[in-house]
C-alpha cells in the first residue's frame, strides 16, 4: 500500500496524484487530516526549527508509517512547475530530509522540474509510473485522466468556488449550483497564502469558516488562473523566483487592480523563508494603493482566541472604511 | 556618486579594489558592530533570515558615512539571497533612504542586466577594462584568502597565544595595499613568510571542520570568530566556504581545492538535488572532511536560513552514520556570546577526549613536525 502524506503540495496536486496513482491501478491511502497527534509526530522528529508545514509533513510521514502500516510513501520532488520559477528549497531537498528521519522507509520519488521542458516533466510522471511497475501507455492513460480532472477542478476554481467546494464538485460530479451568498457585510477579503497554510484547517485553526462566519466572502489566490497571477506578478520591479509566492502577490495585484477585494489577509508560517521577505514587499506595495493588510502568521503555538480578534478587528476596520 | 556595500568578512576589501581600479567612487561602511546590527534588525522584517538584517544595517552605516547609491549581488533563486537587495532597496526607501540599488545579477544568468549596470557605473569602461582589472582584484582576493586558509591550519600550533592572528592580520594588510600585480605576488610570499615565522610548538591537533552558510562562516564579528577560539584551543581548522571558492565560476575551487563535482558527489548518497544556498556544499564538505579524518564538524546557520535547516535536517543521521560529533550553532541577533563560548568549549572537550581515546588510527594524526603536509592549497595561481 502506498501512502500519501495529506499535507504541504498534497494542498496543491493531491487531486491529480491520487487520480493518477488509481488508474495505475495502486492501492492507495491518504493519511487523515491533521490532528493533534499527528502535530506532535511532526514535532518528534522534525528538525526543531524547521518552518511548521513542514513539520506537520514528517507528521504525516510518520503516522502513514507507523498508524497506517503503509509500505512505501509517495513523495515527488517538485523543484519547478513553470519554467521561470522554483517552488521553495524546502521542496527541493523534502525526499532527503524524510529518508534521513525515516531511515527504514521505502520512499517513492520522482523529480519534476519544469525548467527542463514540458517533456521532461510529463516524463517524470511516466518514470514515477514505472517505479510502481506500470507500463508506459497504461500511465500515459492515468496521466491524462489525471490532467482531465484536475483541470475540471481548477475551472471550478477560477469560476470562483472555494477550494472544498471544488473538491466535492468534481469528486461527486454534482452540476454546478449557484449558491446565492446572504451577506451581512458583504466585505471581501484577498485570503493571500500558500494553499497548505489555509486549507489545513487544524494547522489554520479554521481560518477560512471563521472568515464566513463573521459574513465576509473571500477569494484564495486557487481562483486565479496561472496566467493572470502570473502577469500581475511581472510588474514586481524584481522577478520573484518562488512561484507559489509570485502566485500570491500576482492575485493580489490582481485583486487590488480590479477592485475585488476591500483588504488582503496574508497568512504565513512562522520560519518560512520566502514569505519573510514576500509579506514585506507585499505590504510596501498594498500600501501604495491604500488596501490594508493584516499579517497572521501562523505557528504550533497559534491561539484560536486571538487569532478571532484579530480578524473581526480587520473586518470591523474594512467595514468602516467602506461606509 | 559614492557607492557603498555591505562587509561580508574580507569581501569589501575584493570589492573595494576592483571599484578603485575601475575610477569609481566608494565609501566602505564602518566594521560590521553591535550598532550595526541593531539598526539592520530595527528596520528589517522580523522574519526575515540573519545576514539580509546585517547587510541592511552596513548599507545604513555606509549612507550615514556619505554615500548616495549601494551596490548589490543580485540572484535568482531558490535561496532568499537573490532578493536581498531589492528588498533592502525598499526598506532603505521606506525609512527616508532613497538611493538608487546597482544589482550585479550573475552574469551567466543574466548577461545584458549585468552589461547594463557596470555600463551605468563605469560608462567609459569596456568589458575589456573590466576583465583585466577583475583578474588582479580577483587573485588579491584569492591571496587573502589563503591566508586565512592557512593562518585556521597553522593557528593550532603557536607558541604564543594569538600571534597567528597577529601575522595574519598583518599579511592581509600586505595584501591590502598591493596594487600591481608583481606587488600582489609579492605581498602574498611575505605573507606566507610571516605566517610561517610564527614561532611553533609540536603539539597533536585534532581536525575540526566548519560547515555552513556562506555570509555566517565569512563574517567573524557575527560567528563570535569561533575559528579563532578553536584555533586557540589547539584544534586544526579548515573550513567549507571561501568568497572565491564561492563565486569561482571553474570547477576547482582555488582555496579549498576541491572540485565542485567532488563535493557535490561527496553530498550525493544523502542529498541528492540542489536546494539553493549552501545545503548541498555543507553536506558534502561535511562528508569529505569526515573521510580526511576530521574529529567534529561544526554546522553554523542562521535562523530560519532554508538551505542550512535542510542540511540540518540530515546532518545527524550523517553524525550517527559516521559516529563523529556535529556542534550545530544557530546565530542571530539574539545569540549571545556566553552561551555559546560554553558550548564551543563542551564541544572541544568531547573532540579531544575522543581523540585521546584513540578512535581514529596514527596515520590521519597531524602535528606540526608533519608540516610538511601543510600547504596553502595550490599556491601558484593564474
Ligand atoms: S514556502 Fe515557507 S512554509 Fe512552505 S515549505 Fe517553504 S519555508 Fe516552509
Ligand atoms: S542561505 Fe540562508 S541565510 Fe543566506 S539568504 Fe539563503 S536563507 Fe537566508
Amino acid at each position: 500500500m502506498l501512502g500519501l502524506p495529506r499535507a504541504l503540495l498534497y494542498y496543491k496536486y493531491g487531486l491529480l496524484w491520487e487520480t493518477f496513482l488509481k488508474n495505475l491501478g495502486i492501492d492507495i491511502v491518504t493519511s487523515p487530516p491533521t490532528s493533534k497527534l499527528i502535530v506532535e509526530m511532526g514535532l518528534d522528529v522534525a528538525e526543531s526549527e524547521i518552518c511548521m508545514p513542514v513539520k506537520i509533513f514528517y507528521g504525516h510521514v510518520k503516522y502513514l508509517i507507523e498508524k497506517q502500516k503503509v509500505d512505501a510513501v509517495f513523495l515527488p520532488r517538485m523543484v519547478a512547475i513553470e519554467k521561470p520559477a522554483y517552488t521553495c528549497p524546502k521542496f527541493l531537498g523534502l525526499p532527503d530530509m524524510i529518508q534521513a528521519a525515516f531511515p527504514e522507509a521505502n520512499i517513492i520519488s520522482e523529480t519534476f522540474n519544469r525548467k527542463k521542458g514540458l517533456r521532461s516533466y510529463y516524463q517524470s510522471y511516466i518514470n514515477l509510473a514505472e517505479k510502481l511497475g506500470a507500463k508506459k501507455w497504461h500511465s500515459i492513460k492515468a496521466l491524462l485522466k489525471a490532467e482531465k480532472i484536475s483541470y475540471e477542478f481548477s475551472k471550478k476554481l477560477h469560476s470562483g468556488d472555494s477550494f472544498s467546494e471544488a473538491i466535492n464538485k468534481v469528486k461527486t460530479k454534482k452540476k454546478d449550483s449557484k449558491i446565492i451568498n446572504h451577506n451581512r457585510s458583504n466585505i471581501r477579503v484577498g485570503v493571500a497564502a500558500h494553499s497548505y497554510n489555509i486549507y489545513d484547517e487544524y494547522y489554520s485553526l479554521n481560518l477560512l469558516n471563521k472568515l464566513k462566519s463573521m459574513g465576509a466572502t473571500y477569494i484564495t489566490p486557487d481562483n486565479v488562473p496561472h496566467n493572470i497571477w502570473a502577469k500581475y506578478s511581472n510588474k514586481l520591479p524584481k522577478f520573484l523566483f518562488w512561484t507559489y509566492e509570485r502566485e500570491l502577490v500576482g492575485s493580489a495585484f490582481y485583486w487590488i487592480e480590479k477592485g475585488m477585494v476591500d483588504g488582503i489577509i496574508y497568512v504565513m508560517s512562522f520560519a518560512c523563508g520566502p514569505d519573510s521577505i514576500v509579506q514585506y514587499v507585499l505590504e510596501d506595495e498594498a500600501k501604495k494603493f491604500g488596501i490594508p493588510m493584516l499579517t497572521i502568521v501562523l505557528d504550533e503555538h497559534s491561539a484560536e482566541a486571538g487569532l478571532i480578534t484579530r480578524i473581526e478587528a480587520f473586518i470591523d476596520m474594512l467595514e468602516r472604511k467602506k461606509r | 556618486m559614492r557607492l557603498t556595500f555591505p562587509h561580508m568578512g574580507n569581501a569589501y576589501i575584493f570589492v573595494g579594489d576592483l571599484l578603485r581600479r575601475l575610477d569609481v567612487e566608494f565609501i566602505v561602511p564602518p566594521k560590521t558592530s553591535t550598532r550595526t546590527i541593531e539598526l539592520g534588525v530595527r528596520y528589517a522584517p522580523e522574519l526575515a533570515c540573519f545576514p539580509l538584517k546585517v547587510t541592511l544595517g552596513n548599507f545604513i552605516e555606509g549612507i550615514e558615512a556619505g554615500a548616495d547609491a549601494g551596490i548589490m549581488i543580485g540572484g535568482v533563486g531558490p535561496c532568499r539571497f537573490g532578493y536581498y537587495a531589492e528588498t533592502q532597496r525598499r526598506i532603505l526607501r521606506q525609512i527616508g533612504y532613497d538611493i538608487p540599488m546597482y544589482i550585479l545579477e550573475p552574469p551567466t544568468a543574466h548577461p545584458l542586466k549585468f552589461y547594463r549596470v557596470f555600463k551605468q557605473l563605469c560608462p567609459k569602461k569596456t568589458l575589456r577594462h573590466l576583465w583585466k582589472e577583475l583578474r588582479i582584484s580577483w587573485k588579491k582576493a584569492v591571496f587573502i584568502e589563503k591566508i586565512e586558509a592557512y593562518a585556521l591550519k597553522v593557528r593550532c600550533f603557536e607558541k604564543d597565544l594569538g600571534s597567528t592572528t597577529k601575522a595574519k592580520k598583518r599579511a592581509i594588510s600586505l595584501l591590502e595595499n598591493a596594487f600591481s600585480e608583481t606587488e600582489i605576488e609579492k605581498a602574498f610570499e611575505e605573507g606566507l613568510g610571516l605566517l610561517n615565522q610564527v614561532e611553533k610548538e609540536d603539539r597533536v591537533a585534532p581536525k575540526i571542520g566548519i560547515v555552513g552558510e556562506f555570509f555566517i562562516l565569512l563574517e567573524p564579528y557575527v560567528n563570535f570568530d569561533i575559528e579563532t577560539i578553536l584555533g586557540e584551543m589547539g584544534f586544526y581548522i579548515e573550513r567549507s566556504v571561501f568568497l572565491t571558492d564561492w563565486i569561482n565560476p571553474g570547477t576547482k575551487a582555488p582555496v579549498t581545492g576541491h572540485s565542485k563535482d567532488e563535493v557535490l558527489n561527496a553530498a550525493a548518497p544523502y542529498l541528492s538535488h540542489f536546494v539553493g544556498g549552501d545545503g548541498r556544499q555543507t553536506i558534502g564538505h561535511s562528508i569529505l572532511f569526515i573521510k580526511e579524518g576530521f574529529e567534529g564538524i561544526v554546522h553554523l546557520l542562521p535562523f530560519t536560513c532554508m538551505p542550512e535547516l535542510i542540511a540540518k535536517s540530515i546532518l545527524p543521521k550523517i553524525s550517527y552514520d559516521f559516529d563523529i560529533p556535529f556542534l550545530y550553532l544557530v546565530i542571530d541577533e539574539q545569540t549571545g556570546r556566553a552561551g555559546i563560548q560554553t558550548r564551543i568549549e563542551a564541544f572541544a572537550d568531547l573532540v579531544r577526549q575522543r581523540h585521546l581515546k584513540n578512535i581514529l588510527p596514527k596515520k590521519d594524526k597531524i602535528n606540526w613536525t608533519q608540516k610538511g603536509k601543510i600547504q596553502p592549497v595550490g599556491v601558484n595561481i593564474r
